[in-house]
């Protein structure tokens, strides 16, 4: 099982680094810029450029934003990696030497995921670096009105908030996807199509409770 | 020895198995055939405990199925190999590691141990050079020796198969008809094969059991079943050409 959970973490977390480190710091970037061009009264301090990109990437575009993102990337392939295991039936083949199929497939994955806050705090620190390189060399504001935008009124609560949605957005990644793919039933073409129902039904679900945790804990 | 009771399946509102009972016995190559849509990989898949039937018993050496918990059903299905139609060896592991699971997930043994233990059944189904190859690579012939090798590495006392030779050149699905017999033997086991290959009959067929329309129409070895004067199943033997002649010369050369 251990040897499960380390090739899931290299598969869904080290697997995705790449994309969420190009996705984070062009977003961050487009939010400082889009901010700051945005503000035409002068009486608005130029921190506002990192203070609303801080607020943005941390609350909404590193934990919901990035999570549709795994959900296309990381929740595909798991439904794919089942689906194909359950057409092929390698699925047939666990169960029937005594092996809990929904356990030995499912469960890795679920642990591999618990370390998804890892890459959103990636994506937060790389969303806000984004947003400063954006700001600073694009002569939106200066460097030190950036980073003064980033300290102004911190809440450690929108972390906590940010860090509670991501776990639960873990858990939905991890098996929305999977029930599509181990209750699949055809052929290669309904691998395909299993793929894309989990990647709606995993964004839907996200957005769902991302409304109703919003509610909850700032509400 | 596996004994079949009375063993009902249906989906929905379709009666797949109407009441089949039989004896697979201990040693011998058991074949289920029929035509497509008869109800044989329901019946096999019953066997396996894929299914669960509607009624009936399926008793393994005296264990009714349907009465063991759940630990001892997963006791019991550990003492099942199977070689599937497609093979199903695990795509993400190499030939060694397909015949190894078995092994890892089941027993306590050392690496050493089991990679010999790997190494004689490789060896037992004449497989070699190929430990580090993925299932990708190999060819049709090859992924079913490695999977009659997952099968048996663990020591089972049941060998099952589903279409163990379909897909294949005549010359190979022999191979592999031989090489099940052979183990069948070898190791005592009670194999249970589905087919509708009618060289598998000829060849390895020490008993038969002739499913049509979810029931069995007929059983006996591969020797009464080309004397039969059963109409289903002579349909069934004589579909083919060679095959109607080869009954033509066993009437001209009995009468």
């Amino acid at each position: 099982m251990k040897t499960l959970i380390l090739k899931e973490i290299d598969d869904l977390i080290y697997g995705s680094l790449g994309i969420i480190v190009f996705i984070s710091f062009f977003v961050g970037g487009v939010v400082a810029i889009q901010t700051a061009l945005n503000i035409d009264n002068p009486l608005i301090p130029k921190y506002l450029v990192g203070f609303a990109t801080r607020q943005s990437v941390i609350l909404e575009f590193a934990p919901t934003f990035t999570s549709i993102i795994m959900a296309g990337k990381v929740g595909s392939y798991i439904t794919s990696s089942i689906g194909t295991m359950r057409v092929t039936e390698q699925i047939d083949a666990l169960e029937v030497m005594g092996i809990n199929a929904l356990n030995y497939l499912v469960f890795p994955k679920i642990i591999a995921l618990m370390l998804y806050p890892f890459i959103i705090a990636i994506a937060m620190y790389l969303g806000i670096f984004g947003g400063w390189v954006a700001a600073v060399f694009g002569n939106y504001s200066t460097s030190a009105e950036f980073v003064q935008g980033i300290q102004v009124d911190f809440k450690d609560f929108h972390v906590i908030y940010a860090f509670t949605k991501t776990i639960i957005f873990a858990f939905i990644l991890a098996t929305i996807p999977a029930f599509y793919g181990f209750y699949m039933k055809g052929g290669a073409l309904e691998v395909g199509k299993a793929s894309t129902t989990s990647f709606v039904w995993t964004s839907v679900v996200i957005i769902i409770v991302n409304y109703i945790i919003t509610q909850m804990m700032l509400g | 020895m596996i004994v079949v009771e009375d063993l009902h399946k249906s989906f929905g509102n379709v009666e797949i198995l109407k009441g089949i009972s039989t004896v697979f016995d201990k040693g011998k190559t058991n074949l289920i055939i029929g035509q497509s849509g008869s109800g044989k990989t329901v019946f096999l898949k019953s066997l396996l405990g894929l299914h669960t039937p509607d009624q009936g018993k399926i008793i393994y050496d005296g264990k009714v199925y349907s009465e063991l918990n759940d630990d001892e059903k997963r006791n019991l299905r550990q003492e099942m190999g199977m070689v599937f139609q497609g093979s199903a060896l695990f795509d993400s592991m190499n030939v060694e590691e397909n015949v190894m699971f078995p092994l890892k997930m089941f027993t306590d043994k050392e690496y050493d141990e089991m990679k010999e233990r790997v190494d004689f059944v490789l060896k037992r189904v004449n497989l070699k050079n190929a430990h580090t190859k993925y299932p990708a690579e190999l060819s049709g012939g090859m992924q079913k020796r490695v999977a009659i090798a997952r099968a048996i590495v663990n020591n089972p006392k049941y060998l099952f198969c589903d279409e163990p030779n379909s897909g294949l050149d005549p010359k190979t699905a022999i191979l592999i008809d031989n090489l099940i017999q052979e183990i069948t033997k070898e190791y005592n086991i009670t194999t249970v094969i589905n087919t509708h290959d009618m060289n598998s009959v000829m060849e390895i067929g020490e008993k038969i059991i002739f499913l049509k329309d979810g029931h069995k129409e007929w059983e006996g070895t591969n020797n009464e079943i080309f004397k039969t004067n059963n109409e289903a199943v002579t349909n069934f033997v004589y579909s083919s050409d060679l095959f109607k002649k080869v009954r033509q010369m066993y009437i001209e050369e009995r009468d």
